[in-house]
């Protein structure tokens, strides 16, 4: 059975986890981070993660559906991110 | 606006390159776009990689029809539910470079010239990179594609890129703006100015491709900032016809900056005169930044 | 009362439009088109008809437009020919494939080259394969009820598929015959309001026009086709129920004219059917065994329909006004397909007719009653014959 002209339900690429193309992953220092969601912004993927840290709004990454572009790393302002090959 | 909409409409999972910069674009737009809208999408990389059946990235309703017929499409949906007496859905008609500035043109034209409530979106990578990085109308001059190779008789594409916010313009439409995923306020901020305007709109955003322009996956970001700061890719916005908004470049950066970094444009620095065709682009960008008054 | 007036079959289209009422209707002018959309221009310019009326910029984005308006849940209309429908032609399939009952009426015109403004079945023959329920009118009357009865079976649950009414361009558009005009109430009780299950509705969002892998492409492929075989189900109720509505004699998915024992059946479609008839009377006042088929529906094609009515003819005389380069003419092979399953088969001769415009007096059909009968007794020299050719005799 397929849905009436191949029409899909809103929001279900979520179900398809990309982190597992991922070669790099991001690894956040926590205390360095300012929560400037800078890597938020640019995530084409949208999987930076607004969390808290010692009282403090940091991100962090869901690494669910994180490709390791490293757009992150290259923009965060305080070189908070660094990547670092995801051995999984 | 200090801080984006935390709803995402175009969610993860897509299956977008790593660092794909039009996958961010259309992630910006649409948190300019109030949640009472409706999108259509022009075949491409959006299409392809947000809805694979029975999958779909899109959280608002959405259609994908053909390559060349967005705008139409979009027109079509504004008709129907202006016939329903719908006032408070918006219409949003996407599509990529080649479907925006060369198939689909005609549509288009006929979508501003009638003056659909449409806002449109072009996500300009400079190339048909879905089918494998042909050139189109928005490749800029010189650069290298799989249909504008560099070789004993070229230094790349011959044309220089097609001006579509002033063929929009030249429709009288009423918000005309381009944008750069390098500065994701102003996208959204744009896109959510477009989509409030009774009328047609249009907006256009660069979306630098890693895969097609042959640069680092981290660096897409970098790569639209340095379009903007040699001034290749001016970042400004019409109303009416009047500029009214300009993003002005301090300390103008040489074009090399940007052509050095990216492998289409690699030839130019290797080839036996290929340093005319970079002064030829460095004279597209200083006629850029005299038009628009671009140096600070 | 029913109100009876003599009018062009356009402005009859166009009354059956004003009637459905639809939401929207998105038209490019292409000759002979043009009357069925003026006079709707002038329904909405009376406030007779309240629809948007898109003036589009070219037949591609009539349908495109179409596209979008019903996918919005909007009833749709539009109306082309020729040139016109082959540049609508990668959107017609789309518009099949997204499952949106978009009616259109098809003014049949000649395809170019040469360029041609006449009549004949090229356009829409041409596009038989875009998933598109196909519907011939014989007469003015016929594309009037063919239009009301082309929403009731797109519309349907079961279907959702897009319709064409075909009408034969000049013969019938610009031709003035008397025309019964039902009234608003009754095709409102008929054709209840367009509302679909699926449609693009922020309150309830929906993505249409996946991309659909070779692990799903074939089934969504197959609910289609199990659409188009529904739309065959449903259309003989539909046909009964708009006869019992309004009161005129409706045949299902063909009509039979003076079958019974006949030797020699004439099939085709269209307003040439009106000659035939003719034809088939005058023979019959001569005594000879012929009789006539109409095709109503070349899609869904009325495969059992036909065995049932050709069992016991002794030959099938099948006049198209196309022809497939390579093959031969479409209703033809089609009529050879369906009839390889019937018990037993006719002989079968194929008359090309009426290629753009060309016209086709009594004595031509009196002329290939006599060919086909001829064929009987001896062996078969010419399967497709082009009718009056200049340099044949």
């Amino acid at each position: 059975m397929v849905d009436f002209a191949g029409k899909a339900e809103p929001g279900t690429t979520k179900k398809y986890k990309t982190g597992t193309w991922r070669t790099y992953k991001p690894i956040l220092d926590k205390e360095a981070c300012i929560g400037c969601e800078k890597c938020w912004e640019y995530c084409p993927d949208s999987c930076k993660i607004e969390t808290e840290y010692d009282g403090d709004i940091i991100f962090d990454t869901d690494l669910d559906y994180c490709k390791g572009c490293g757009i992150c790393a290259e923009e965060c302002p305080v070189e908070a991110i660094e990547m670092e090959l995801d051995e999984k | 606006m200090t801080k984006l909409r935390e709803q995402e409409d175009f969610v993860s999972g897509h299956r977008a390159c790593a660092g794909c910069g039009l996958a961010l674009g259309a992630r910006l737009a649409m948190k300019g776009v109030e949640q009472d809208s409706i999108a259509t999408c022009a075949t491409g990389c959006l299409e392809v990689i947000s809805t694979p059946y029975p999958e779909s990235s899109w959280e608002i309703p959405w259609i994908h029809s053909l390559f060349e017929n967005s705008a139409s499409v979009a027109a079509g949906i504004e008709a129907a539910l202006k016939a329903k007496g719908d006032n408070k859905t918006k219409v949003i008609a996407q599509g990529g470079d080649g479907a925006t500035v060369d198939i689909g043109m005609r549509g288009l034209s006929g979508m501003f010239e009638r003056g659909h409530d449409v806002t449109y979106i072009c996500y300009d990578n400079e190339a048909y990179m879905n089918t494998g990085i042909q050139r189109s109308g928005a490749t800029p001059l010189a650069a290298s594609t799989t249909t504008s190779p560099p070789g004993k008789q070229s230094y790349g594409n011959e044309n220089t890129k097609k001006d579509a916010l002033a063929i929009a313009a030249a429709h009288g439409v009423g918000y005309v703006a381009s944008a750069s995923i390098a500065y994701p306020k102003d996208v959204v901020e744009k896109v959510k100015k477009a989509s409030e305007l009774d009328g047609p709109s249009y907006v256009q955003i660069h979306v630098p491709c890693p895969t097609g322009w042959g640069f680092k996956e981290r660096d897409t970001i970098e790569i639209a900032r340095l379009a903007v700061e040699t001034a290749l890719w001016p970042v400004y916005q019409m109303e009416d016809g009047q500029i009214t908004n300009i993003r002005k470049i301090k300390d103008r950066k040489p074009v090399e900056r940007y052509l050095e970094k990216q492998k289409r444009f690699k030839h130019l620095f290797k080839k036996d005169n290929g340093e005319k065709r970079i002064k030829e682009i460095q004279a597209i960008a200083d006629r850029n930044a005299e038009t628009f008054e671009l140096d600070k | 009362m029913v109100e009876r007036r003599v009018m062009e079959g356009s402005h009859a289209v166009a009354h059956a439009v004003r009637l459905c009422a639809p939401d929207v209707v998105s038209a490019y002018p292409i000759t002979p088109q043009t009357h069925i959309v003026e006079k709707i221009s002038q329904f909405v310019a009376d406030g007779d008809l309240k629809s948007e009326y898109m003036r589009v910029e070219s037949e591609f984005s009539a349908m495109s437009a179409s596209v979008g308006s019903s996918a919005a849940g909007a009833r749709t209309f539009t109306a082309t020919a020729s040139q016109g429908l082959m540049l609508m032609s990668e959107v017609l399939y789309n518009a099949s494939g997204l499952r949106l009952p978009i009616v259109m009426s098809v003014a049949n015109r000649a395809m170019g080259a040469p360029i041609n403004i006449w009549n004949d079945h090229s356009d829409s023959m041409g596009v038989r394969d875009a998933g598109w329920i196909q519907l011939y009118a014989e007469d003015n009357q016929e594309a009037l009820d063919m239009t009301i009865q082309a929403y009731k079976i797109a519309e349907n649950q079961d279907v959702m598929l897009p319709a064409m009414v075909c009408m034969d361009g000049f013969i019938l558009t610009h031709t003035y015959e008397p025309v019964s005009i039902p009234k608003k109430e009754e095709v409102q009780e008929f054709l209840p309001e367009f509302d679909p299950e699926v449609k693009l509705d922020p309150q309830n969002p929906v993505t249409l026009g996946t991309v659909g892998f070779p692990s799903d492409y074939m089934e969504i492929r197959h609910e289609q086709y199990q659409a188009m075989e529904n739309a065959r189900d449903i259309m003989p109720d539909i046909f009964k129920e708009f006869e019992e509505k309004f009161g005129r004699k409706q045949h299902s998915l063909i009509e039979e004219y003076k079958t019974e024992d006949a030797e020699i059946i004439i099939v085709s479609l269209g307003s040439i059917m009106g000659t035939i008839k003719e034809a088939v009377d005058e023979l019959r006042e001569d005594g000879k065994q012929v009789g006539a088929i109409k095709i109503k529906a070349f899609r869904p094609f009325p495969d059992q329909e036909l065995r049932d009515a050709l069992q016991n003819t002794k030959a099938v005389a099948v006049l198209d006004k196309n022809i497939t380069l390579g093959k031969k003419g479409a209703l033809y092979t089609e009529m050879k397909d369906t009839l390889y399953q019937a018990e037993t088969q006719p002989q079968m001769t194929n008359y090309i007719i009426g290629l753009g415009g060309r016209d086709i007096p009594r004595q031509s059909i009196k002329n290939i009653v006599k060919q086909t009968k001829e064929n009987l007794n001896s062996p078969q020299t010419r399967e497709v014959r082009f009718v009056d050719l200049k340099e044949e005799k």
